[in-house]
């Protein structure tokens, strides 16, 4: 069947809109952090299966196999997960210093308390 | 050497940010930048000339070719854009200095320097390499460091600024490497000379469609285009003095640049405008954009932020010229950029004296400055009479390109809201103009001095330029003209 054949492009779709409804719907930002993390994880998820050839094994010289799986794509990816890494742990740093400088890691009250300020300071 | 320049131009930053470190003192931090700037300036300039001797200059890195490598490819596109950064980049660092000492502790100083480098870096990789892969790594790298200057801001909303930044920011590049990846799936390169070649071929395909989608968006949402540009105006607003100028001047024109590469050297004009609406998408998203965020500008209070939305209306101007889809105005989007980014320096470097002098940059403190700081509240003037786009700044050369493009299209009734948007541009200016210079000081602003001639400098560096390159097009129009030329040229 069509549609189970390529399920992993489906499990990518998946990930990547529930990553993606986290980082808009949810207040918190940690969890926005996470969601934000989840959606990137599915990119890492459709570059891998871009490099699966089937039949093929792990790409190393050897006279018993002529079919090898892509390495490329992997090592974009470990590129990308260390941008993933760096990107989440400055997120995260932000969040730490906006709870010592807000007291609060809710998007509505950090609206509320700059809208305050700026009404103080006109 | 002269073979090694276009690694050299991203080398140096990259090598300067960690010798900062070993350096520590921000004093030594602060002359050590300068001067590799400098020396970036220089390699940028050394560039144009082997580009304009020898055509285009190809650097494979490490000697390995181009399919199996990454290979720099130099053209005069990036040669322009690649002068235009590390110019802005040095004159904008000569003000640093006094302008950090009065916004950030010494302490921090070196960090922030070393955010600077890491971002130039960034964006000169971004405009060297000509690989896709690459561009989302640099674009990565400029982006985190961006990010990082702007927490480093003195207001607790730099930081809120920053978060939202870095989110929407990472989307934009994760939507990016999507795109890059559905481009490597049909074509099974990354190298932007092999992708051009081979879209060709799958160029039919929902996957290559789906893959142009995404790019379009994770960019847009770099620039900062209409919808997109949420981002934009706190970031610019509560970032420390220097990193606004930096990032106003560079950062938005990177990101316009790779859009260019890719609509013109990857996909092709053909694929980018006859099978898809592009035209009409950037057209109406650029007008919305001028006319939205002008309006938008003239109700701010806080005058960084009325700049920044007066950035988001000019993006506006550069992608509806890039929309028309002809070659006077792919020029009018190329004049633009550079510009764009010679008015926003000199305003925002200005506007870094008057943070120096005041504190903040409330239009209520603004009150009698054009009295008690002449020159720095003359060169927020003549920036702006730029944006308006009055004869003799450059704001004029490239609205006078943008309308002469329209109406080789007949689209006389844009050309008019293109007008509009100047007369938005004239409100928000005089509204500064009006409390500057037609208002007596508060009663505890009695006392300003004129801002240091650190930063009066730097800022007047751009002024005179606003004017030299308003007066003399011939370098600026001449290499947009030829640019232009190239780009078109690739689809024969």
């Amino acid at each position: 069947m069509n549609f189970l054949e390529q399920y992993n492009y489906w499990i990518v779709i998946l990930l990547m809109m529930s990553g993606f409804y986290i980082v808009i719907a949810h207040g918190n930002l940690v969890k926005k952090l996470m969601g934000l993390t989840i959606f990137q994880t599915s990119v890492f998820i459709l570059y891998i299966s871009i490099s699966k050839v089937i039949g093929g094994t792990a790409p190393i010289l050897d006279d018993q196999y002529e079919v090898y799986t892509n390495p490329l794509p992997h090592v974009l990816i470990l590129t990308a997960i260390v941008v993933g890494v760096a990107t989440t742990a400055l997120g995260l740093a932000l969040a730490v210093r906006i709870k010592e400088a807000y007291g609060t890691v809710e998007e509505d009250v950090i609206q509320e308390k700059d809208l305050q300020q700026e009404g103080s300071t006109e | 050497m002269i073979q090694h320049l276009p690694i050299l131009q991203v080398i140096i930053p990259l090598l300067a940010a960690p010798i900062c470190f070993i350096l520590r003192e921000a004093k030594l931090v602060r002359w050590f930048v300068l001067l590799a700037n400098i020396m970036a300036f220089v390699v940028s300039i050394m560039l144009l000339q082997q580009v304009n001797v020898h055509g285009t200059l190809v650097y494979t890195l490490g000697g390995w070719e181009a399919p199996i490598g990454i290979e720099y490819r130099i053209d005069e596109l990036n040669a322009y854009l690649l002068i235009l950064v590390t110019s802005i980049s040095t004159v904008t660092l000569m003000a640093a200095g006094s302008s950090l000492n009065k916004e950030m502790k010494e302490s921090k100083q070196t960090y922030f320097y070393i955010a600077y480098m890491l971002c130039l870096t960034g964006l000169l990789g971004i405009l060297a390499t000509g690989d896709a892969f690459n561009v989302f790594v640099f674009l990565e790298i400029s982006s985190l460091a961006s990010y990082t200057m702007i927490a480093m801001g003195n207001d607790r909303r730099s930081l809120w600024a920053s978060y939202q930044y870095l989110i929407m920011g990472t989307i934009g590049a994760t939507f990016i490497l999507i795109g890059i990846g559905l481009m490597y799936m049909m074509t099974g390169t990354l190298n932007m000379h092999d992708l051009a070649e081979r879209l060709v071929e799958v160029e039919q395909t929902k996957t290559v469609f789906t893959a142009f989608a995404f790019f379009l968006v994770g960019v847009c949402l770099k620039l900062a285009l209409f919808p997109l540009h949420l981002w934009l105006p706190n970031a610019y607003a509560y970032a420390p003095s220097i990193a606004t100028v930096f990032l106003a001047a560079t950062a938005t024109k990177v990101a316009i640049y790779i859009l260019l590469r890719f609509i013109f050297s990857v996909y092709g004009f053909e694929f980018s405008f006859s099978h898809l609406p592009l035209t009409e998408i950037l057209v109406s998203l650029g007008l919305v954009g001028i006319i939205a965020a002008s309006i938008v500008a003239i109700y701010q209070t806080n005058v960084k932020r009325l700049f920044a939305y007066s950035s988001v209306s000019q993006i506006g101007y550069m992608i509806l010229g890039l929309g028309i889809g002809n070659k006077t105005g792919l020029t009018a989007t190329l004049l633009h950029l550079f510009n764009h980014a010679l008015m926003k320096s000199a305003i925002f470097l200005a506007l870094a004296g008057v943070v120096y002098r005041i504190g903040n940059v409330n239009i209520k403190n603004f009150a009698g400055l054009g009295r008690q700081m002449p020159w720095t509240m003359a060169a927020i003037v003549i920036g702006g009479l730029s944006l308006i786009g009055v004869p003799l700044t450059v704001g004029f050369v490239s609205k006078w390109y943008l309308v002469l493009a329209l109406l080789e299209n007949g689209w006389w009734p844009i050309a008019v809201l293109v007008l509009v948007g100047s007369l938005l541009a004239i409100a928000y200016i005089w509204r500064i103009v009006e409390v500057a210079y037609f208002k007596a000081p508060l009663q505890n602003n009695q006392s300003h001095k004129e801002a240091p001639p650190a930063i009066l400098i730097p800022a007047w560096i751009f002024v005179i330029a606003n004017f030299y390159f308003g007066i003399d097009t011939s370098f600026t129009a001449g290499l947009s003209e030829r640019t232009a030329e190239l780009l078109f040229g690739v689809v024969k």
